[in-house]
């Protein structure tokens, strides 16, 4: 590691939070398995996730860690695992919550952004309805508080407002990407799940997302996951990384040990092939 | 004693057209929506004698509910004149021997396509609606399976969604007939496609109301003295037409739900659209004695 390398991780290292060596973890995996049929998607997986932390999962295609992020986003049901959040009143198996209370969770606390907007946008309602929608969920009912609100967690997305009421069939991948941010922060949720939010995206374009988040990790705290198949995403992103392969975790660290110092043979063929 | 002893005699048709087993199906869907008021409650729907869609299912809820000692009032928009209003009320005559009315007051059971009548309806007195199309959710959610977990969940986010979505595109929100009804706290129902102006007549009103597809096989009730709350934002009240202006060019009556008849000047003249009330109040200005009951409505202005 050279000094220019040491002075950036050492500068990493004082961004992130002063609670985050003393508090629990926010987000706690533990021994989560399942099968879809004969494939392994996750085999015993476990992860914590530290308040403000950014987590990084990376792996190649079908290593499980899409998977990971719909389980933790209670989309799915594992076959074994217990996972849990350290969030007041909330002291139970999440797995175990029904579906209106996994909805209702999910609207307050769990914000995602899909790769794939189609999945988490209302293609033909504007942009600032698509945000109001969650804000909908969790109860508000003022029109103006919606529209002030929706228009919040836009700008702090960095989305024109000029283009608020335009429906996001009629805007760029990069903006649709904003719009999703901010249907996920709307409620400033206590974790942000993020499924290669800047796959399909060109080059300039991932570089303003990214900008984005890491503004928005830096001013509101927010304990990010991120997956991405893309390392430099990962590199730029996180605080601590977690490789998987095969459903399984095979390496985990803080995000300079993994990409300077990999110990697995799988992470260091991941390493060397991005590099 | 013989077995022949034992039965009764043979008869074209059973009573009230529908035989016993449609209407104990029937009946007990009615009892299981009364208990759960707003929500839906699918039955075996019948092919009775008008093709679906013409008021299949008021018709079997009306079949179902008809005595001989019944007098029964349809309505089709407000007319009691209509090929179909007077076509359904001659034939629930002719299978039950229930007596035909026009008049609301008179009426034990009201079948109505799309309205409810001006004047109030008493606590011995059973709407039945005719519904096109009985799910809120249908134009958000086309997955009946979907839409049906939602109603389990009270998940009507979408349908608030749709709200905003007017108010940002249209200034106001445009939903006129069939506005999405919150029922008693609980369920979201479409009302059938009444104007938004009979809205406020279902809530904790006294008579019974029965909503009945007969199409989508689908019923639900509004019970008596039932909160009925159409989905409003805090800040932005709910309206109905503006029709409190509106002078009925026959009667003379003002302040009630008007018919727009165009012209061939291309002005409008109006009419009430409950045509019944409107001959009442002729009648009256013609000096005749007649009664006419409480209205929902005075001067434009609703009065629970």
């Amino acid at each position: 590691m050279n000094m220019q390398e040491i002075q950036g991780a050492s500068a990493r290292l004082e961004l992130l939070p002063p609670q985050l060596m003393t508090t629990p973890p926010l987000l706690t995996l533990d021994g989560v398995s399942r099968r879809y049929g004969d494939v392994v998607a996750l085999s015993d997986v476990s992860a914590v996730v530290y308040p403000g932390e950014v987590l990084g999962i990376v792996g190649e295609s079908g290593s499980g860690k899409s998977t990971l992020l719909r389980m933790m986003n209670l989309e799915d049901t594992p076959d074994t695992g217990d996972y849990r959040l350290n969030l007041p009143g909330l002291s139970t198996n999440l797995f175990g919550l029904d579906r209106f209370e996994r909805r209702m969770l999910c609207a307050r606390q769990i914000g995602i952004v899909y790769q794939n907007p189609h999945l988490g946008l209302l293609m033909n309602h504007t942009s600032s309805g698509n945000v109001a929608e969650r804000l909908l969920i969790a109860g508000e009912r003022s029109f103006e508080a919606l529209r002030g609100r929706a228009r919040e967690a836009l700008d702090a997305s960095e989305f024109p407002l000029s283009r608020m009421d335009a429906r996001p069939m009629e805007l760029s991948g990069g903006m649709q990407q904003r719009v999703q941010l901010a249907k996920a922060i709307a409620l400033e949720p206590a974790l942000l799940l993020l499924d290669e939010p800047t796959t399909g995206l060109d080059v300039s374009v991932q570089a303003l997302v990214l900008d984005t988040l890491k503004r928005l990790q830096r001013d509101r705290a927010i304990t990010m996951v991120i997956v991405s198949h893309d390392l430099g995403v990962i590199r730029t992103m996180a605080d601590r990384v977690m490789v998987m392969r095969r459903g399984r975790v095979v390496e985990e660290g803080l995000v300079d040990q993994i990409f300077q110092d990999p110990q697995h043979e799988y992470t260091q063929q991941l390493v060397h092939a991005k590099l | 004693m013989t077995l022949a002893s034992l039965t009764k005699p043979w008869e074209a048709f059973s009573y009230g057209f529908l035989d016993a087993s449609a209407k104990r199906e029937i009946r007990r869907k009615m009892l299981k929506a009364i208990a759960v008021p707003g929500c839906q409650m699918p039955y075996a729907s019948r092919e009775v004698p008008i093709a679906r869609g013409w008021g299949t299912g008021g018709l079997q809820v009306t079949l179902t509910l008809i005595r001989p000692d019944t007098s029964v009032k349809v309505i089709d928009q407000g007319a009691d004149d209509s090929v179909n209003a007077a076509s359904i009320r001659r034939f629930l005559a002719r299978v039950s021997g229930a007596r035909e009315t026009l008049d609301t007051l008179d009426a034990t059971i009201l079948q109505s396509r799309h309205r409810i009548p001006e004047e109030k309806l008493g606590p011995d007195q059973i709407l039945v609606l005719q519904v096109p199309n009985p799910e809120p959710l249908r134009p958000v959610e086309p997955n009946m399976s979907v839409a049906r977990q939602m109603h389990g969940d009270a998940d009507y986010s979408r349908l608030w969604l749709t709200l905003y979505e007017q108010i940002v595109r249209s200034g106001r929100i445009m939903q006129g007939a069939a506005y999405p009804s919150l029922v008693n706290g609980r369920h979201v129902m479409t009302p059938s496609p009444i104007p938004r102006w009979d809205v406020p007549k279902l809530h904790m009103a006294q008579h019974l109301t029965f909503l009945s597809a007969g199409r989508e096989k689908r019923l639900y009730a509004v019970p008596p003295f039932t909160r009925v709350e159409p989905l409003v934002f805090s800040d932005v009240p709910y309206k109905v037409e503006d029709h409190a202006g509106l002078t009925c060019h026959r009667s003379g009556v003002k302040g009630y739900f008007m018919n727009e008849i165009p012209q061939d000047d291309g002005t409008s003249a109006h009419e009430l659209s409950d045509s019944h009330f409107g001959v009442k109040a002729i009648r009256r200005a013609e000096g005749e004695a007649v009664a006419t009951g409480e209205t929902w409505y005075q001067n434009g202005e609703f009065r629970p």
